[in-house]
């Protein structure tokens, strides 16, 4: 049997790898991929906890997740293709249009 | 190690070896390939944990959805000069600080988690005779039946939203 506290490891340290990649890279692009690998590692936390605790909820929460995942990387992706237009860069470090 | 355990290593190990490869690579192209391996993994990860419904929506959403909807992006801006740009923003090394500071917090803490012993009425015994599909839906329409209707309009607010930011502006 794996305890339930490996799978918590595992979700902790994937969460952390997702917020070095959204504070350290450049590319927007991944940085989104970045949100996406974070909320990842909540949903496998999220089931383990279901599992082991005998529970539905865990579950259905990961579903609601996926659904606002879904929502945000169309959202987000169409903000970056309206910027794109507007300014031909992805690099956030470049993006500056609110500095006046 | 019993099997199962040697399992969990060989996943452990792979995902987080992915989770860095996603975040380190220079393309977005080769990240969202590696995304793809790592969704793959996490949905073996659910079989594992006996929710059969949520591995087939990771890979039917994430794979077969988002990631495409990724590809299809970086189909339309042109990323040449990207490539040979740096990678990484001038506080990185902050940001893996930060990170690994993070990490070390929620391990020392979290690792340490135990279940309570008041447990649910869904084991693995209650599952097998309706089904998981059977109670997921009994739970998703009886209890979760409003967050389950926001989630359609969290949707809708999307589809309308991304519509709209995308298309030419007409003047």
């Amino acid at each position: 049997m794996v305890p339930l506290s490996w799978y918590i490891v595992l979700s902790a340290v994937m969460f952390s790898i997702g917020v070095f990649g959204f504070l350290a890279r450049r590319n927007l692009l991944i940085i989104f991929i970045s949100i996406e690998l974070m909320l990842n590692s909540v949903n496998i936390s999220l089931v383990a906890f279901s599992h082991y605790l005998q529970s539905m909820r865990g579950q259905i929460l990961v579903f609601f997740v996926i659904t606002v995942a879904a929502a945000e990387a169309a959202i987000g992706l169409a903000i970056l293709i309206a910027y794109y237009k507007h300014n031909p860069t992805i690099k956030v470090d470049e993006i500056n249009l609110l500095k006046g | 190690m019993t099997t199962p355990q040697l399992f969990f290593a060989y996943f452990a190990v792979a995902m987080t070896v992915l989770s860095l490869l996603v975040v380190t690579r220079r393309s977005p192209v080769h990240s969202i390939m590696w995304m793809l391996v790592l969704f793959i993994h996490i949905a073996a990860l659910y079989l594992f944990l006996n929710a059969e419904f949520l591995a087939a929506i990771q890979i039917i959403v994430y794979a077969g959805a988002i990631l495409v909807l990724f590809l299809f992006v970086i189909m339309m801006l042109n990323l040449k000069k990207e490539e040979t740009a740096k990678k990484y923003q001038a506080q990185w090394p902050v940001s893996a600080g930060i990170a690994i500071i993070l990490a070390a917090f929620l391990v020392l803490i979290l690792g340490k988690i135990v279940v309570l012993p008041s447990l649910g009425e869904y084991s693995i015994e209650a599952v097998k005779t309706e089904g998981i599909m059977m109670t997921t839906g009994k739970v998703l329409y009886t209890e979760f039946l409003l967050p389950f209707e926001i989630a359609s309009i969290v949707l809708l607010v999307a589809i309308i939203g991304a519509v709209v930011l995308a298309k030419k502006r007409i003047e």
